[in-house]
């Protein structure tokens, strides 16, 4: 366990020596940017806007840090050859893994964390600055706690990505990582349209393989409460434990796998 | 200190290259206004230009964004109906208007003030706009099938019918079945007996225009102020109209406001409440708004679709 929290730290440094956490200065520009343009344009829809765009872009930032740092979490220390001083070291394949995979997510447990405290200071600022008539006219509170369900599960589904990219990353080139996470990433979104396969084919055997497929695809689209968020509108406490749920299993699946890859391949 | 002659070289080298870079963009800048400037009329037809005009296409494509999506397409559709409400009359098209709020609550079907917006919009009378009530309709059928418990829909159902129709049983009706939502206001149902009863009384409009008025949204208070105005000008329409009938000119003389002054039965030429004098058919003596007011035309009856 020691060993996993080291390894999640460094991994977390570097992260911050990479220049990172400048992403995070970009969304706090982009979100305060928009809260003063946006406020011309939408015709008195600048607070779901901004949520709109908070949330969007927490979810995509926190995408493009898992996927680009993720690929070359194992894939990395290989090519630099750095694998060969990290496994003298009295440390197990499996924990290596763990400690990496654990130090993205904190990576991207602090990046989501900022961004929501940013979202959270423009809308303060707007509701603040907005006449209590007008508020009346908007779906939820401007500093809605609500928020954080949506975010809560961005992060969820950011955790599996970096999952996924980690275990393409045990076994694959850094290019074929990208392309394989980001190509899992598009086909979980359409994930729905496969439960629902079989009332548009004849072919039993073809229903089945998309049903099969529903299954062991990841089902990201289940993490987006975005929109019902914004509006207000209710997500059950269960909704969000069974997601939750699938989430971690799926990522321990994933774990699992890239442990067990990784702890066979041979280095020499 | 002095400057060697080689931090001298860099610095004049990094001079050049900053000039460079400021005149290559400034020549850039340059040719971007002269461009907009000589083909302003084809940037023009680019804007209507819709590249998804498939909502469940676009709902797709847009993966787990599809909100963000929603408020692009709202911001265009604003832009496009400020943009053809600015056009020259004749220029006027708005046929973006649909697809664009079409597109925007397919993506986001909680999207309220776009059903909204749109419904109003989509049913003024040209140029204020498209004149397509039935899309209005169309499109709130949709918001109310997304949103069943939300009484908004059915009254905006039943206001398109009220106003643009003169389907005054039909609108009835609707704002019978907003009344039995939940949370429905308990005017709905005094207004939809009023609407049956006396349909065509200016009263029922100026009550629903005024519910209208007291949105939040600057767009819509400005439309019901206009149409309120119109009211106003109707009322003034009926009484001048009285006072020609009243009062004719001379025989052998055409009806004039002039002359009606003249003979000191008005105390000036009378102008719609935006300011525009009144016209006056020289041989009938019918009182008319004018073409050049902001308020023309009046509100006209409409071939309703089936409800």
């Amino acid at each position: 366990m020691r060993a996993i929290s080291r390894i999640a730290v460094s991994v977390f440094r570097e992260s911050v020596r990479d220049r990172v956490p400048y992403n995070l200065v970009l969304f706090a520009v982009l979100l305060i940017a928009s809260s003063f343009l946006l406020g011309q344009l939408t015709a008195g829809q600048d607070v779901k806007i901004i949520k709109d765009l908070g949330l969007a872009a927490t979810a995509v930032f926190g995408l493009f840090i898992a996927i680009f740092i993720g690929i070359g979490l194992v894939s990395k220390e290989v090519e630099r050859r750095s694998i060969y001083a990290l496994l003298a070291k009295p440390i197990s394949r499996p924990e290596l893994v763990l400690g990496k995979y654990a130090g993205l997510v904190l990576t991207l447990a602090v990046n989501v964390a900022v961004m929501t405290i940013a979202l959270y200071v423009v809308l303060a600022y707007m509701t603040w600055t907005t006449p209590p008539a007008l508020q009346t006219a908007w779906d939820a509170p401007g500093v809605d706690p609500a928020l954080l369900k949506a975010v809560f599960l961005i992060f969820v589904e950011l955790m599996l990505i970096t999952g996924l990219a980690l275990f393409f990353s045990t076994f694959s080139t850094p290019m074929l990582s990208a392309a394989l996470t980001f190509g899992l990433y598009i086909v979980g979104h359409f994930n729905a349209d496969l439960r629902n396969f079989e009332q548009v084919v004849e072919s039993r055997s073809a229903a089945w393989l998309a049903r099969g497929l529903y299954h062991i695809l990841p089902d990201l689209s289940a993490f987006d409460v975005k929109t019902q968020v914004v509006h207000g509108l209710a997500v059950p406490g269960g909704y969000l434990a069974l997601t939750t749920g699938y989430g971690l299993l799926y990522i321990a699946a994933l774990l699992i796998a890239a442990t067990f890859i990784f702890s066979r391949r041979d280095f020499k | 200190m002095k400057a060697t002659p080689a931090g001298i070289g860099s610095r004049g080298a990094t001079a050049v290259a900053v000039a460079g870079v400021i005149g290559c963009l400034s020549a850039a800048v340059g040719l971007q206004i002269a461009r907009d400037r000589i083909h302003a009329g084809e940037t023009r037809e680019t804007e209507r230009i819709l590249y998804v005009r498939s909502g469940e296409a676009a709902k797709r494509l847009a993966l787990d964004f599809d909100a963000l999506w929603a408020d692009v397409y709202w911001i265009r559709a604003i832009q496009h109906y400020g943009g053809e409400r600015l056009a020259s009359a004749r220029d006027r098209k708005y046929e973006l208007l649909f697809p664009l709020v079409d597109l925007t609550t397919t993506l986001d079907p909680y999207f309220t003030i776009a059903y909204r917006f749109g419904a109003i919009f989509l049913s003024e009378a040209a140029p204020g706009g498209p004149g397509r009530p039935d899309q209005a309709i169309a499109l709130l059928r949709k918001g109310y099938a997304a949103q069943p418990g939300k009484w908004q829909y059915l009254h905006d159902i039943g206001f398109v019918y009220y106003w643009h129709y003169r389907d005054f049983k039909t609108a009835a009706m609707w704002f019978e079945r907003a009344a039995d939502l939940p949370d429905s206001p308990t005017w709905l149902r005094p207004l939809a007996a009023s609407v049956l009863g006396a349909g065509n009384d200016r009263a029922s409009a100026r009550f629903l225009w005024n519910q209208i008025l007291q949105s939040e949204e600057e767009w819509l208070k400005r439309t019901a102020e206009r149409s309120l105005r119109q009211l106003d000008a109707l009322d003034a329409i009926d009484q001048l109209q009285a006072i020609a009938r009243r009062f004719p000119p001379p025989p052998g003389q055409p009806y004039s406001w002039e002359s009606l002054v003249r003979r000191g039965i008005l105390r000036g030429i009378p102008a719609d409440p935006a300011g525009t004098p009144f016209d006056i058919d020289a041989a009938t003596g019918a009182v008319s708004l004018s073409a050049s007011s902001p308020l023309h035309p009046l509100p006209h009856r409409q071939t309703a679709p089936a409800s």
